[in-house]
């Protein structure tokens, strides 16, 4: 067990590091979420609704993670870094955990750039927003890599990955604006809790299958 | 070359769904009481509704078999899975078409949002799109077969989840027949309705072994070839 969160720990560390050398993916994150935001300003009518630009914060975030998620794969398949992975000493699911960790960091620092952003943008982000956020990264990571490490061994990889993420990240952004704007936001915190545990357990299981043969 | 039905039970299962079809459009034209509520135009019920449940069929058989891919690593169960997915798109595209027709005469708009299984069925189809977008851009293989199994698997898990969360971002305004009280509708249109999806039901396994067949056949040949050269 100690040894199972030690690799993912490595490996997380691995992907974190090579992003403290390189920096090709964090960078590209952050400026994309606030071209974003600068754009949804000019595509909203000047008298929309708070309601409005919420909604399309959780277009942004989901669109940015999917940017770092079609990155997360790239050095893996192209240089052959996987082979050695699934090779490696280790439970393969473990290779999924790091990842998700590390998709989940970048995720997390381009959010907290992107939602003080928004509030000095647009309109100010209550707790549960905050919340929802966090609890939608679970679930887009844990889902997103699965997918990541599919659309890799594609031939239009960029192509795929948003076709294979976005019916399955509906559920998301339904607990996200819910949570967001409904006046009673804890059934939509609990949906995405939901959406977590169970695409969490999924991923974690399936994970074994996309990376072998 | 000559078929006899008792030699081919594909044949007879295509009679049989040939058969049940007759007699449920019978059914549907003479038998059953026009609804009190909805009128005429309530018939497409019987063939909406078997056509969805149909198109859920098809994709847990699907997942089904993907898992049987991913565990037991049957033989075929790949061809098997994706067999069974293309025909539940196919019916979930007639879904959308029939709830759409459904929608129109019944509430005066081809598409309603609120409408959560019609919408239910517009995400299904966008991931099962996907699902064949993955399977043409990766190499044929044992990854392939992996890959598609664990999406088909992601893809039964979506289908409550994704209710769920259609059922939260709408008000309710779909009738519901199916309750925990049992169906609320008369003998007749239960009898109908129950015919339908069984020739539905029977229809679908029919396209589903000659569509197997004919892929079956094209692998076989594949390797016949590969043989040859």
């Amino acid at each position: 067990m100690r040894r199972y969160f030690l690799d993912a720990g490595a490996l997380a560390r691995k992907d974190l590091l090579l992003e403290l050398r390189a920096r090709d993916t964090l960078p590209a994150m952050l400026l994309f979420i606030v071209a974003v935001l600068v754009v949804f300003h000019f595509a909203l009518p000047t008298n929309a609704s708070a309601h409005a630009s919420l909604g399309l914060l959780w277009v942004a975030i989901l669109f940015t993670a999917l940017l770092g998620l079609g990155r997360s794969f790239v050095a893996e398949r192209e240089q052959g870094v996987l082979d050695g992975l699934v090779l490696a000493p280790s439970d393969r699911s473990a290779i999924w955990v790091g990842k998700v960790v590390a998709t989940l960091a970048f995720l997390v620092v381009a959010e907290a750039v992107a939602l003080p952003a928004f509030a000095l943008f647009f309109t100010s982000i209550d707790g549960a927003t905050i919340a929802g956020v966090a609890l939608a990264d679970i679930g887009i990571c844990a889902v997103g890599t699965v997918l990541a490490a599919m659309a890799a061994a594609g031939r239009a990889r960029e192509l795929l990955l948003p076709l294979l993420f976005l019916p399955l990240a509906i559920p998301i952004v339904v607990g996200g604006v819910g949570s967001s704007l409904a006046a009673s936001s804890g059934k939509y915190l609990a949906f995405l809790a939901l959406y977590d545990a169970i695409f969490v357990l999924v991923a974690w299981a399936a994970f074994e299958y996309v990376v072998t043969e | 070359m000559r078929v006899r039905t008792s030699e081919n039970p594909l044949a007879a299962l295509a009679a049989l769904a040939g058969v049940l079809i007759a007699a449920s459009v019978a059914l549907i034209f003479f038998y059953v009481p026009t609804d009190a509520d909805q009128g005429f135009s309530q018939r497409i019920f019987y063939i909406h509704v078997p056509i969805a449940l149909t198109a859920y069929a098809f994709f847990g058989w699907g997942a089904w078999k993907a898992l049987r891919h991913l565990w037991k690593r049957e033989p075929g169960a790949d061809l098997e899975s994706y067999v069974a997915i293309h025909q539940g798109v196919i019916f979930g595209s007639l879904t959308l078409l029939t709830g759409s027709l459904w929608a129109k005469i019944s509430w005066g708009h081809w598409w309603l949002w609120s409408e959560s299984q019609l919408v239910l069925f517009l995400v299904l189809f966008l991931f099962y799109g996907a699902y064949f977008m993955l399977r043409y851009s990766v190499e044929p293989g044992p990854a392939r077969a992996n890959m598609c199994a664990v999406y088909a698997v992601f893809g039964v898990v979506l289908i409550p989840i994704s209710f769920l969360a259609i059922r939260l971002a709408n008000q309710l305004i779909h009738p519901v027949v199916f309750t925990l009280q049992g169906p609320q509708m008369a003998g007749s249109m239960f009898v109908t309705f129950c015919v339908s999806l069984a020739a539905m039901l029977t229809l679908a396994a029919t396209l589903f072994h000659v569509e197997l067949a004919g892929k079956r056949i094209d692998s076989r040949l594949r390797e016949l070839r590969e043989l040859l050269a």
